[in-house]
Formats: C-alpha cells, sequence, structure tokens
C-alpha cells in the first residue's frame, strides 16, 4: 500500500524540530499542521505577513483581515505577529525561516524544482515559491510520485520551467522518500512506503538513485 | 496647513488619474485592498493602466472591477490565479502580464520607495526570471539584478489613520500596503477610521504621514472573503488545517 496524501504528510511533518519557524505551501503541504509530533513545537509563517498561525476561525468568527497565504481564514494565537510583506520575504530571503514543504510538479536529480507553470497553458504565477526555495534552509517537497499519465516526475532534468535550480533538500511521494540534497550528492532512495517494492520505485522513476533503505 | 482629508474616494483621487499611467494598489488576495479607491477609479473611465498588485481582484469584485472595464493594459503581479475574466483577456492578448516572485515584488516597491534603483537576490536564479537580467556572483553564490518600482499612484488601504494620515494596519489586511504607500509619486488612503490627532499610538504607527498625500474614510467596506474556512466547534485541539472550506 503507497502512501496517502495523509501518510504523506504525516511524514513530511517527522521533518520538523522543535523551534522551528516553517512555512507550508498549498495543498498536502497545509496538512503537515495536522500531524506535528508530540513535543514538538513549531512556528508556522504565512507569507502575506504573520508568523504563528492558529486553527480555522469557528463559524461566524471568520475576520476578512485574517488570512493565510491560500486566502482562507485562519485566527491568531497569543505569539502571533503581523507585518508586511516586505518583511515576511526578508525573513523568508534571509534564511531566517528554517524548514519549507512544498508541492511539486517535477524535481531532478540535480536538486531542480519545477512548481510554477506548464507551458500552453494559463499560468497563474509564481507567488511566493522561488523566494522560499532560495531562501529558506531546507526545502522539502511532497508530490505524487507520478503524473496522471503515469509519466515520472523525479527526472534526470526537469523539461518544465524551473522554480529553482539545486534547492530540494528532501523529497517525499507516495512511494517513499528520497535525499536530493540539492543535487549535491547522488539522489538516495532513504524509505519505502509499506508495502511499495523497489523495483515498483525503479519502474516509476527517470532519476537515477541509490537505495540506503 | 494642508488637509489631507477628503470627503469621497473620488474627490481624493481628483486630478491625479491620467490615461496610461502607472497604479500600485495594496492588499493580497481580497485582503486590504483599496476596495473605495478601486471604484471610483473604475468610475472615472481612466483607462491603459499599468497596475501593479499581487493579486488581480476576482471576478466582480477588487481590481476585477477595472478589468470589466477594459481599463487595465498591463499586470504586475506574482499571481492572478483567481480569476476568470483574467485568462480570458490574458488569453486573447488583451491584457500584458509581468510576473515577478512576490518576494521580488515587494523588494520592488520597497527599494522604489526607498530610492534605491536596483538590488540583487538569489530568487529567481536559474528560471525564466533571470532571463535578461545581470547575474552576478557575491562570495560564490549567484544573484539576479532586480529593479526598484515606483508609481504615479498608489492606493493604500489602512485600518485607521489621524489627519496627519500616520497609518495603522489591521492583521493581514497589512501586506502590500506599507511598502507601495512610499513608492506612488502620490499615494491616497482609504481607512475605516479616522482618528483625532494624538490618538494613534506613536510607537505603534506601521505608515507615518509623510508618505500620505490624500486620505478618505471609505464609505462602504465590503470585505469580501475568498476562501472562507471554519473548523467544527467540537474539533477544540486541533491544528490549523483541519478546516472545511465553504
Amino acid at each position: 500500500m503507497a502512501w496517502t496524501r495523509d501518510d504523506m504528510a504525516a511524514r513530511a511533518a517527522r521533518e520538523l524540530r522543535d523551534g522551528f519557524y516553517v512555512n507550508l505551501g498549498i495543498g498536502i503541504p497545509t496538512l503537515v499542521a495536522n500531524y506535528i509530533p508530540d513535543g514538538v513545537s513549531v512556528t508556522l509563517q504565512s507569507e502575506n505577513g504573520m508568523l504563528g498561525m492558529g486553527p480555522f476561525p469557528y463559524e461566524g468568527e471568520e475576520d476578512a483581515d485574517l488570512i493565510n497565504a491560500g486566502k482562507q481564514t485562519i485566527t491568531e494565537l497569543d505569539s502571533s505577529s503581523y507585518f508586511s510583506s516586505a518583511d515576511s520575504f526578508a525573513m523568508i530571503r534571509g534564511g531566517h525561516i528554517a524548514l519549507s514543504i512544498l508541492g511539486g510538479m517535477q524535481v531532478s536529480e540535480k536538486g531542480d524544482l519545477a512548481n510554477w507553470m506548464v507551458p500552453g497553458k494559463m499560468v497563474k504565477g509564481m507567488g511566493g515559491a522561488m523566494d522560499l526555495v532560495a531562501g529558506v534552509k531546507r526545502v522539502v517537497v511532497v508530490m505524487d510520485h507520478c503524473e496522471k499519465s503515469g509519466a515520472p516526475k523525479l527526472l534526470k532534468a526537469c523539461s518544465l520551467p524551473l522554480t529553482g535550480a539545486g534547492v530540494v533538500d528532501l523529497l517525499i511521494t507516495e512511494l517513499g522518500v528520497f535525499e536530493i540534497n540539492r543535487g549535491k550528492t547522488p539522489v538516495r532512495l532513504i524509505e519505502l512506503a509499506p508495502g511499495v517494492t523497489l523495483d515498483e520505485v525503479k519502474a516509476k522513476t527517470e532519476a537515477a538513485f541509490e537505495v540506503a533503505l | 496647513m494642508v488637509d489631507k482629508v477628503k470627503s469621497t474616494a473620488a474627490e481624493a483621487l481628483a486630478g491625479l488619474l491620467f490615461d496610461g499611467m502607472t497604479i500600485m494598489a495594496g492588499g493580497f488576495g481580497l485582503c486590504g485592498i483599496p476596495e473605495n479607491l478601486i471604484a471610483a477609479i473604475r468610475e472615472t473611465g481612466v483607462k491603459d493602466l499599468t497596475v501593479v498588485s499581487n493579486n488581480c481582484g476576482v471576478d466582480g469584485f477588487g481590481l476585477g472591477i477595472l478589468l470589466e472595464n477594459r481599463q487595465i493594459k498591463k499586470m504586475v503581479s506574482s499571481y492572478v490565479g483567481e480569476n476568470k475574466l483574467f485568462e480570458q483577456l490574458y488569453l486573447s492578448g488583451e491584457l500584458e502580464l509581468e510576473f515577478n516572485p512576490q518576494g521580488t515584488l515587494a523588494e520592488r516597491i520597497r527599494a522604489g520607495g526607498a530610492g534605491i534603483p536596483a538590488f540583487f537576490t538569489k530568487t529567481g536564479v536559474g528560471t525564466l526570471v533571470a532571463e535578461g537580467k545581470e547575474v552576478r556572483d557575491f562570495d560564490g553564490e549567484l544573484y539576479v539584478m532586480e529593479r526598484g518600482l515606483v508609481a504615479d499612484l498608489s492606493i493604500v488601504k489602512a485600518w485607521k489613520a489621524d489627519a496627519e494620515g500616520n497609518l495603522v494596519y489591521r492583521k493581514t489586511a497589512r501586506n502590500f500596503n506599507p511598502m507601495m504607500a512610499t513608492a506612488g509619486k502620490a499615494c491616497v488612503v482609504e481607512v475605516e477610521a479616522i482618528v483625532a490627532i494624538g490618538e494613534l499610538d506613536k510607537d505603534g504607527i506601521h505608515t507615518p504621514g509623510i508618505y500620505v498625500d490624500r486620505l478618505v474614510k471609505g464609505a462602504v467596506f465590503e470585505k469580501r472573503i475568498e476562501r472562507v474556512t471554519t473548523r467544527a466547534r467540537e474539533a477544540v485541539g486541533e491544528n490549523a488545517a483541519a478546516g472545511v472550506e465553504i
């Protein structure tokens, strides 16, 4: 049994360390907040200008002036702070955020990430993704192992326009976990999801990788 | 003394608008957008605008109403995914679009307002964003040069102001507003309340009045929410993502 979306989020949550300031992307990365390990306290940054994101509000208590980067209503904590977009990205680009967990379209064995545009389709924009991968100390990508067509997404080189070159530290898919190390060392498969075979991973992966299970 | 406080959004914008101008508009999504000033700009019909704003509103609200009225020629944004009309106009070639990474956009505006014509950042190195731009090695790392950004007019939404133009924003409605206030040749601000001089905490002012040329108390604040997301009452103690989008 390959991992579910929630399993992948729970695995990504194991990358959190006590005291980390963390930025979570949209999609599966948002679910990571549900799996923060016991004894680990992290501060969630929202790049639209908040540190210390609280849970979603109760119905009737939504505040139009309080949203996350996915434009969802959220709440504040006693420890929260607000700041401008320039201050927010100074945190991100200045290397003050310990960990970013993002979705991906393609990852290459060189540590490149593509997650913002598909040529020929309407492009929505990169938002803060290019800043996050360029500035955050450790970048974890959570994505499906293959496209719906079955085409691999862990590649020798990305075919889509890049979000960042040599920026991915760790990749989590429904099949397992890969150490990418920003392309500085060969890709290593370090975990397999339960019931997933090495042969299956090899068949569904274009990138070269070492096995270090 | 110059009276910065105007009685209507139209009056606050009077004499500042012209075809082909560049306007910066604060806000992130629909949060912290100058909705009254946008509506007043629509009424004037001023056109061929270049609008610098992180997003472009939604169909029927925010900057979306200027798109509907075909007043925008070009957008400079980081993300425009919430607007169907935008997509139509872009794909048909009626609308130009320049994407900036969100942090680069914020810093370009901050730099512009601070008189800094250009800066170097790691963001975008090795991507389409860096094409045609100077890339330089500093201490063994590559950085791309980005230009500071200024506009003919910035339109800003704050929470409270005094007649001096000192501004306080509220929660995540701050976003791009403080930088934009500094980067417009003229800066017009709409607020929810204008309080007496002396009432704002002087240590808590986010934008000092020097940046603000005109000020208006907004007539209506619809403050639409793009994605109302809530959690169930019984789910006490669950974490941030355990919500339901309505």
